[in-house]
């Protein structure tokens, strides 16, 4: 079984600091990480290689430096790793980065025919949850999102059971291979990589393909280019007019007091809607 | 949403590239319904009333799409598209439509779009929204702009849809060249409930699905209800009480609990707590949590990221509890504390339990 998992290279979102006059990100220094959705989604895919046997290739589309989360994917367990790296994908909405990717993944294809792709569930850094939908319409995929539990592959039959997350319950769902599935987080404990996967990381060889060596041709459906939606203006939210007002203890020395006072006083309707709710 | 930094994309503001004559055919704003299992969805209805906005700012018609299986909830969701303000309804009614399925909705909803021609189509961030949203928009190769928080209509009619980027650290506004229909998904509760308008009616589209039982590949096998349903008032609860980092370790998230059990509450946390494991994430408010929109939001520990600004942001009276006088929450909390939650959550609760126990025994 070949499965295809794309993980993307993300900024540790807990280290962004935006320039507090100019407004803009100070990138520099910041960590990288995969993100650590596309992690849960790795730890699947590796544990079904490991059941039904087969192979697992990491993919990811970014900058040279990009190769850095592959290497890390590759520690973590995974066979092989492609790097889709090239100007024209700079800039790249949802909807490019997905025509890329299912391109390099319909060329892999061509040496080793996908039975599933994985993707994370969205990324930290986009959230948009759009490119793994993306990439299964292009290549005409079965699609599972939000999955918490394969339940079942079967490779002579072609067919997945898996339960997905949705609202007040989950769905028990079967389709068949080829497929594309995202992990809801939490789903799975995702390995450490053993000594050997580690010794294999630092020999494995990364392929890095530019558009052509993916088997591009329509530059004009990647990057800017290829983009339907542009950023028009990035820029930080209206503070508030005024700020919180700041709540003092009161002339007993009690503050808990002063805030009921103050929360009550802002709102007239406060006071009933606690006494409906905790039925007093 | 440009995956690749925005911020260093030259603006591309006087890019609007003029529509072919063929998208300029597109018009009406269209507000998708999510019908599961009988239920309408709320966030349907949230973004009826903000898609009337925008129909009525272009002068066009609002539409809802309301697909299922006929009987089964469909009456009333048609019903209720026109009470909450859609001019008209397109519906697909078929026995293959009785559970979500990406396959059939992708199908129906791309043939409506390509039969009819909305220039702006809206859906709720949901699993069901997000899983059909996405692949609509490649199937029909236009923008799609996720978790919308503002929408609005430019001088030249264009959609400009703003969301948090960067992990929520800044907004950015985004917008839809030369494709149309422009789609965007807003999550449940980030636009206010419109008033309900009891006897509203409008027109209705049937259209056929055209798809047979044994050409669909994926199968419902089975739906297995949530045993409790933990978390699901949290996005639609009057009171929220939510810790974050300064509760400093995972034990004092208790008080929190304590708190919101006083108050007859909902309670959650900040996205860091959720990625340290010390609470659920269904319990996570902000951005890519859940959005509320209480009456009262006590948010105790919690800086306040514009990620969690934007989940926060519709709620009537914020408290905010921070031993840092200069954290981001005082400039969008109504109230503020600056002290220990560790020492003001219960005395707090303390007081707060005084006072209704006070109440309760006055009756």
């Amino acid at each position: 079984m070949h499965i295809v998992v794309c993980i993307k290279q993300v900024p540790d979102s807990a280290q962004i600091r935006v320039h507090p006059v100019t407004n803009t990100i100070m990138r520099q220094g910041v960590p990288t990480i995969i993100n650590p959705y596309d992690l849960y989604s790795l730890e699947e895919a590796l544990r079904l290689r490991d059941q039904l046997g087969g192979k697992v290739t990491v993919l990811t589309m970014g900058p040279p430096m990009a190769d850095q989360a592959l290497r890390k994917a590759l520690s973590i367990g995974a066979d092989a790793a492609v790097l889709l790296s090239d100007r024209f994908f700079a800039g790249s909405d949802t909807l490019a980065t997905s025509f890329a990717l299912a391109s390099a993944i319909a060329k892999l294809g061509e040496s080793e025919p996908v039975d599933m792709v994985f993707c994370g569930k969205q990324t930290i850094d986009g959230d948009t949850a759009q490119v793994g939908p993306g990439i299964a319409k292009r290549l005409e995929l079965n699609q599972l999102t939000y999955v918490e539990k394969i339940r079942a592959v079967d490779l002579q039959s072609r067919k997945i059971t898996a339960e997905r997350r949705a609202e007040g319950g989950v769905q028990v769902l079967t389709t068949a291979l080829p497929c594309m599935v995202t992990m809801l987080e939490h789903t799975n404990t995702v390995r450490r990589g053993t000594m050997a996967d580690m010794l294999r990381a630092g020999r494995t060889e990364i392929t890095t393909w530019n558009a052509a060596a993916a088997g591009i041709t329509e530059i004009g459906l990647c990057g800017l280019k290829g983009s339907p939606t542009v950023v028009k203006k990035v820029f930080a939210p209206q503070p508030r007019k005024e700020k919180a007002k700041q709540i003092e203890a009161g002339e007993n020395g009690d503050l808990a007091t002063a805030t009921l006072a103050a929360l009550f006083a802002a709102d007239a309707r406060l006071e009933e809607t606690l006494f409906r709710q905790t039925g007093a | 949403m440009s995956e690749a930094k925005p911020a260093a994309a030259p603006s591309r503001g006087k890019m609007k590239a003029e529509l072919s004559d063929h998208f300029k055919t597109y018009k009406d704003v269209w507000v998708f319904v999510e019908l599961e299992r009988g239920q309408v969805h709320p966030v349907s209805w949230e973004l009826m009333g903000e898609g009337r906005k925008l129909a009525d700012k272009l002068g066009v018609e609002l539409a809802g799409v309301v697909m299922g299986t006929s009987g089964d909830g469909c009456d009333a969701a048609v019903a209720a598209a026109y009470e909450y303000g859609a001019d008209k309804v397109y519906t697909i009614q078929d026995p293959l439509l009785a559970d979500y399925r990406n396959e059939t909705y992708t199908k129906g909803l791309t043939e409506l779009v390509n039969t009819y021609k909305p220039e702006i189509l809206l859906l709720g961030a949901t699993n069901l929204g997000r899983d059909l949203a996405g692949s609509v928009a490649t199937t029909l190769k236009t923008g799609l702009t996720a978790d919308c928080t503002a929408l609005a209509i430019d001088d030249d009619r264009s959609l400009g849809a703003t969301r948090p980027t960067f992990g929520g650290s800044l907004l950015c506004t985004i917008y839809t060249l030369n494709v149309r229909p422009q789609m965007a998904t807003i999550r449940p509760r980030v636009m206010a409930m419109p008033d309900r308008q009891p006897g509203r009616s409008g027109g209705i589209i049937l259209h056929p699905l055209g798809m047979a039982e044994e050409n669909v590949v994926t199968k419902v096998l089975d739906f297995i209800a949530d045993a409790s349903k933990d978390d699901a008032h949290l996005a639609y609860a009057d009171v929220v009480v939510a810790g974050g980092m300064g509760l400093g370790k995972p034990d004092n998230f208790k008080l929190v609990k304590d708190l919101a059990a006083v108050l007859g509450a909902e309670y959650g946390g900040s996205r860091p707590l959720v990625q340290k494991g010390w609470i659920d994430g269904a319990r996570q408010i902000g951005q890519t949590g859940k959005t509320i929109r209480p009456r009262l939001y006590i948010a105790a520990g919690i800086s306040g990221a514009i990620q969690h600004r934007v989940g926060v942001e519709g709620a009537d009276q914020i408290l905010a509890i921070n031993t840092d006088p200069n954290a981001p929450i005082f400039d969008f909390a109504h109230q503020g504390i600056v002290g220990d939650a560790l020492t003001v959550l219960p005395a707090l609760t303390e007081a707060f339990r005084r006072h209704l126990a006070r109440a309760q025994a006055a009756e």
